[in-house]
């Protein structure tokens, strides 16, 4: 308990020696700590030859931010920036990613932890927020600050409120979509001064354990690149009596074949990361590396080798790891470093994931055009049904009436269109459906819009690169395949077997599309000048002359009658007779 | 406009305008041909630069070294080709899949409306293959394409190998987006009806495009080709960008096939310089794709297609060195912010290094187009003389316009019946040739594609005897007011269909006004009949394509005798339907439904009773 009072700089100083050892050592004297964290390296060889890695780092805490009247300020593994934050807007989930690429389905399968181009956020609110617009805006500035990204730019033009799309993943059964916000940026350009804040946030810092292979010059070096943080409230204990905090920190990289490994089919920690690893982070609880060896041998040879063999059901398949735990010496062996290799020995042909989806602008010519969404559900005889969120910014007017969904050249009458039309300035549309996709089929969503022409001041400092449109997502149950493998009795009994188990049966994935870039009608914004001139000239000669000519009566002027006629006539008009 | 409001002056200057009416006119038409010779003189040029800030400042390194490679990898091409008898699909598959790309493939078909003579073909049918390079960390927004037509035939297979050279090399760089597709025209066949198989893999709005052809393993110069459907060209930045690095890595380079000569002052190289620029004219004005490149330009897509030439010159440039080019450009192109739209999208080029901008040569037209305006005038005036009433005409000219004009009496029998006449023959111009080919197929002895085009022909031919037969729905009555009212709607019309063309194919409006608009402003009924219909229908349409065909044959160089010319001819008209048919040319629409009526107008007035 004293450790936790300690200032943080002398946490700091002694973090890396005494703090470790301390704990390792007086474990069974002292309570249990309330606070924990883990750190996990999962390797993946891809079926491209590619190779992904995905780093998770969780911290829980069991406390309560959101008590009212009570104020935590003494922090030891939960990073005070990020708990203030909780408390200041009672959020009671966060969720923030920042994605440098776009993650390739059909050559990679399903990601750990999805996430679309750009910067995205989705937080709920406590629903004792009064003003939850105020909060959000607020929140996002500060998070902009935190992070080093553009967050600032959230405003209630890219802002939505998705009723089905997003649900919390922590605990409480939050249903009213009030409290939830959803925005993405799809243009945010995520670089090192975005990691180098979100490295800040972890217990060891870059300093040991498996943080000291983030180097950005070979994270960025990459083929995609993702970090995220997720902050939920989850169970304290199974009996679930009270609620802790979870901040999960991911970061995902996928390392190019061709461009990092020179073609040659071989991998190694170093040639990833340019370091090896040495040390678990003595902080953590936990500390351990996880390579995908379902594959093994046919695909690769790995080592050194180890015996630890971990079994999980991960996105519905089942798959086998070898487990490399840090926290035991003898994980290091003779060098004390542990440098991972992978041997690429075979070919692979390409997956076909389940569920996967992309996006395209169609027509040409700069005012309507038609989005199109592909969703294609490979599964060879289950259909399943999923969500489709679709944010539009306002600038593209949607002709909601020529929204079609269609399966196999068939009319597919989404159960559930949640519409919500876009004003002019002040906030996006918003389309949700619920879209049932028949087992083996491409799902077609069409939708014409029309490019607004703006103003000439709302225009980007670049109105000819074009107008990025954030990506859709599709929140699916899918089922898996290990259901589907009904004839795998070797490593179950045949009784556990019959009926596929809840668990196993599906499981949830979200695949975002590629995001637009679409061209709005973009003036020649040299011209204004040459406009103005050419046009005050035309009004003020053309038209003038013109209105002139056409509405003034020509009479042909009398010239100016004698004297004795004007007298003659006075006296004419006097009796009344007519005028000469 | 102080000017017109004041009686007087008006009618001094409207009197002016028809005094010398004919000399304003013949000056008004000589200035618009010499201010045209004018442009291709080097000095009333602008010489060409690099717009673009992001492609102009920014350094780029060519190290593409696999030159031998990439022709060893085209032989292999050709050995399948021949092999297979056709495209070697799968082993173009494989081959791009080896090299790390995303390969999709997608087969499209077309019947033709009659079989194509030049080609062979009668059904449009093939495959695209396309390979994508995903960039790494980038969101699949943006794409360039590199493509290369590929024919059963013997062509283009060094083209494909250093595609495949290329993508290669670039996959092996930390590259931007790459899109790399080979294909036949087809690719965004999302127009008129094509049959095509939906696309598999996506890469993102593509800003850029550039089709190589490549015939011969070493060349002597490469030739840039700009001219796109319907005269559309791309931004000339893109032109500049090839002339920039032809100029870095030493190639020789060329437009219109034509070599740039340094000598602008001498007799020589002026005419060097109107060769040139009356060639990019004429290929423009046909408003058919002069390259794989020409369909991508409907789209917004810039791009152009570079096109190796082997002749008989003594210095070749290798593979690697064209491979160096390409790769250079497409650096710059990747290092593009936004699309390129800095430079101009509307010019011609005398030269590689000099361009003529829409500011220059626009006056050529409107000197032409002027005539036209000042004969309607003229007409106007004549018109409302006979109604004035007063001493003060001029002042009453509007309203006793207005009078002759809308009363129906003269309005109804004089012009509407031809007007009507001549859009149905040109109606019948437009679809019978393509209708009518199986009647006459069963009836003469010629193939389809012959009758398509003597069908034409022949509507165009009966067209002549349509005034006689005009007649016979107008009550003789105002003839001589019933012409010039005639002739008024017959000068404003083509003024407008004209000017319209022009703003859109500068070049087709340009050489059409060169012939229409002289027979338009001087054709009368009072003139000697015989000699004026030939003049006439030596001005017509269908002698101006005639003529075009000769001088652009001229120009390339290849001259032709009279019966060549004439079978050349033949093959334009049917070409024309073709491009109209496959890829949605305007030019012969334009011409059967608008132009060619409009021209009749002015023959219903020769032989006017």
């Amino acid at each position: 308990w004293g450790i936790s009072r300690l200032p943080a700089l002398w946490l700091k100083l002694k973090r890396l020696s005494l703090v470790g050892r301390l704990r390792r050592g007086t474990e069974g004297k002292w309570p249990r700590l309330p606070d924990s964290c883990e750190e996990e390296l999962l390797i993946r060889p891809l079926h491209s030859g590619d190779i992904y890695a995905s780093f998770q780092f969780r911290t829980l805490w069991d406390t309560d931010f959101l008590h009212q009247g009570k104020k935590v300020s003494h922090y030891r593994l939960f990073p005070k920036s990020l708990g203030q934050v909780l408390s200041k807007f009672s959020v009671r989930e966060l969720h923030i990613s920042f994605t440098q690429g776009y993650w390739r389905t059909m050559q990679w399968g399903q990601p750990i932890v999805p996430s679309p181009p750009g910067a995205e956020l989705w937080v709920w609110f406590h629903n004792t927020v009064a003003d939850v617009d105020g909060n959000w805006k607020e929140l996002t500035n500060v998070l902009s600050g935190i992070f080093c990204a553009s967050l600032n730019f959230i405003d209630s033009t890219n802002t939505v409120q998705p009723s089905a799309s997003f649900k919390p993943l922590g605990l409480g059964n939050a249903t009213d979509h009030r409290f939830l916000r959803y925005a993405t940026l799809p243009r945010e350009i995520v670089c090192t001064e975005n990691l180098t804040p979100w490295k800040k946030l972890l217990p060891c810092g870059s300093k040991a354990g498996l943080a000291v292979l983030m180097k950005s010059e070979k994270l960025f070096h990459s083929s995609f690149h993702s970090q995220a943080v997720h902050i939920r409230p989850v169970c304290k204990d199974w009996q679930c009596s009270s609620t802790a905090w979870e901040l999960r920190q991911t970061l995902n990289v996928v390392f190019d074949l061709y461009t990092s490994g020179q073609g040659k089919k071989e991998w190694s920690l170093f040639k990833m990361f340019s370091r090896t690893l040495t040390e678990a982070c003595p902080l953590a609880s936990s500390s351990k590396v996880y390579v995908d060896v379902t594959d093994n041998p046919e695909l690769f040879d790995l080592s050194p080798a180890t015996s630890v063999l971990n079994t999980a059901v991960v996105l519905g398949d089942r798959r086998t790891y070898s487990v490399y735990d840090l926290t035991q010496k003898e994980t290091f062996g003779q060098l004390r470093s542990l440098n991972l290799v992978l041997r690429w020995k075979g070919e692979s042909d390409m997956l076909r994931p389940l569920l996967h989806a992309e996006r395209y602008v169609a027509g040409f010519g700069l005012q309507t055009g038609e989005i199109h969404t592909l969703i294609y559900n490979n599964h060879p005889y289950r259909a399943f049904p999923v969500l489709l969120l679709d944010s539009v910014p306002w600038y593209l007017r949607l002709y909601i009436h020529t929204l079609t969904v269609t399966s196999k050249t068939r009319e597919n009458k989404p159960s559930y269109i949640h519409y919500q039309p876009s004003k002019d300035r002040l906030r996006p549309h918003l389309l949700e459906m619920l879209v049932q996709l028949p087992p083996h089929s491409v799902t077609e969503v069409t939708v014409q819009f029309e490019r607004a022409l703006l103003k000439w001041t709302e225009y980007t400092p670049d109105p000819n690169h074009g107008f990025y449109v954030g990506s859709s997502v599709i929140s699916a149950l899918v089922p898996s395949v290990v259901a589907m493998d009904t004839n795998n009795t070797q490593e179950r009994p045949l009784f556990s077997s019959f009926f596929p188990t809840k668990e196993e049966s599906s499981y949830f994935v979200r695949v975002y599309t590629e995001p637009l870039l679409v061209n709005l009608p973009t003036p020649d914004f040299s011209m204004p000048y040459n406009v103005i001139c050419l046009t005050c000239t035309v009004v003020a000669v053309g038209y003038g002359s013109f209105y002139n000519l056409l509405t003034r009566t020509f009479q042909v002027e009398e010239p100016s009658q004698p004297l004795a006629k004007r007298l003659a006539n006075v006296i004419r008009r006097i009796r009344g007779v007519p005028l000469l | 406009m102080g000017l017109l409001s004041d009686p007087n002056r008006r009618k001094a200057l409207t009197s002016l305008l028809t005094r010398l009416n004919t000399p304003i006119c013949v000056v008004c038409y000589l200035a618009g041909i010499a201010w045209f010779m004018g442009l291709a003189f080097e000095p009333f040029t602008l010489r060409t630069y690099m717009s673009e800030n992001a492609m102009g400042s920014t350094m780029v390194e060519e190290r593409f070294p696999a030159g031998e490679r990439a022709l060893a990898t085209a032989r292999e091409f050709a050995a399948h080709k021949r092999k297979v008898g056709g495209m070697p699909v799968e082993w173009l598959v494989k081959t791009m899949q080896a090299r790390g790309l995303e390969v999709f493939t997608q087969s499209f078909t077309r019947t033709l409306p009659f079989p194509d003579e030049n080609k062979e073909r009668y059904m449009v049918r093939g495959t695209n293959i396309y390979g994508i390079l995903r960039a790494p960390r980038a969101p699949r927004t943006e794409a360039l394409v590199l493509s290369a037509p590929c024919s059963p035939d013997n062509s283009n297979n060094q083209a494909v190998g250093l595609l495949l050279g290329l993508a290669q090399y670039f996959r092996s760089k930390m590259f931007y987006v790459e899109f790399d597709c080979t294909s036949l025209s087809g690719f965004f066949s999302h127009h008129s009806g094509m049959d095509y198989t939906p696309l598999q893999g996506r890469a993102g709005s593509i800003q850029a495009a550039l089709s190589l052809e490549l015939s011969s393993d070493v060349i002597t110069s490469l030739d840039l080709v700009l001219e796109g459907l319907n005269g559309q060209l791309p931004n000339l930045d893109l032109a500049n960008l090839f002339h920039a690095f032809c100029q870095k890595i030493g190639v020789l380079c060329t437009i219109q096939g034509k070599l740039q000569r340094g000598d602008w002052d001498t007799a020589e190289g002026y005419t060097h310089a109107v060769q040139t620029m009356m060639l990019m004219v004429l290929k423009q004005a046909s408003g058919r794709p002069w390259g794989d490149h020409g369909l991508f330009l409907r789209y917004h897509i810039e791009a152009a297609s570079v096109r190796g030439i082997n002749s008989f010159r003594q210095y070749k440039t290798d593979a690697t060195t064209i491979g160096r080019l390409l790769e250079g450009m497409f650096r710059k192109l990747n290092n593009l912010l936004e699309r390129l739209h800095q430079s101009y999208f509307f010019y011609l080029m005398p030269s590689l290094t000099h361009f003529v901008s829409i500011g220059y040569y626009m006056p050529a037209f409107g000197l032409l187009a002027t005539i036209l305006l000042l004969r309607a005038l003229d007409l106007w005036v004549q018109l409302g003389t006979p109604a004035q009433v007063t001493e003060d005409g001029a002042v009453l000219f509007i309203f006793s316009y207005y009078k002759s004009f809308l009363s129906p009496s003269v309005l109804v029998p004089s012009f509407k019946p031809s007007m009507v006449i001549s859009h149905l023959t040109g109606v019948a111009l437009y679809t019978l040739p393509v209708l009518s080919q199986e009647t006459a197929v069963e009836h003469f002895p010629v193939s389809e594609t012959e009758a398509v085009v003597l069908t034409a022909i022949a509507i165009y031919t009966a067209g002549l005897a349509l005034p006689h037969n005009t007649h016979r729905f107008i009550s003789g009555e105002g003839t001589e007011q019933g012409w010039r009212v005639l002739k008024l709607v017959a000068l404003l019309y083509l003024a407008v269909l004209l000017g319209c063309t022009a703003l859109i194919n500068f070049s087709l409006g340009f050489i059409l006004a060169i012939t229409l608009v002289p027979a338009a402003a001087c054709v009368t009924p009072h003139m000697p009949k015989a000699l004026t219909a030939l003049a006439m229908v030596l001005l017509s349409p269908g002698c101006t394509l005639l003529y075009c065909v000769f001088i652009f044959q001229e120009l390339q160089e290849a001259p032709v005798t009279l019966p060549e010319g004439w079978m050349l001819f033949l093959s334009v008209i049917s070409q024309g339907i073709l491009d109209h048919s496959l890829y949605g040319s305007l030019v012969y629409p334009l011409l059967a439904l608008l132009i060619y009526p409009c021209w009749l107008l002015l023959w219903n007035i020769l032989f006017w009773k």
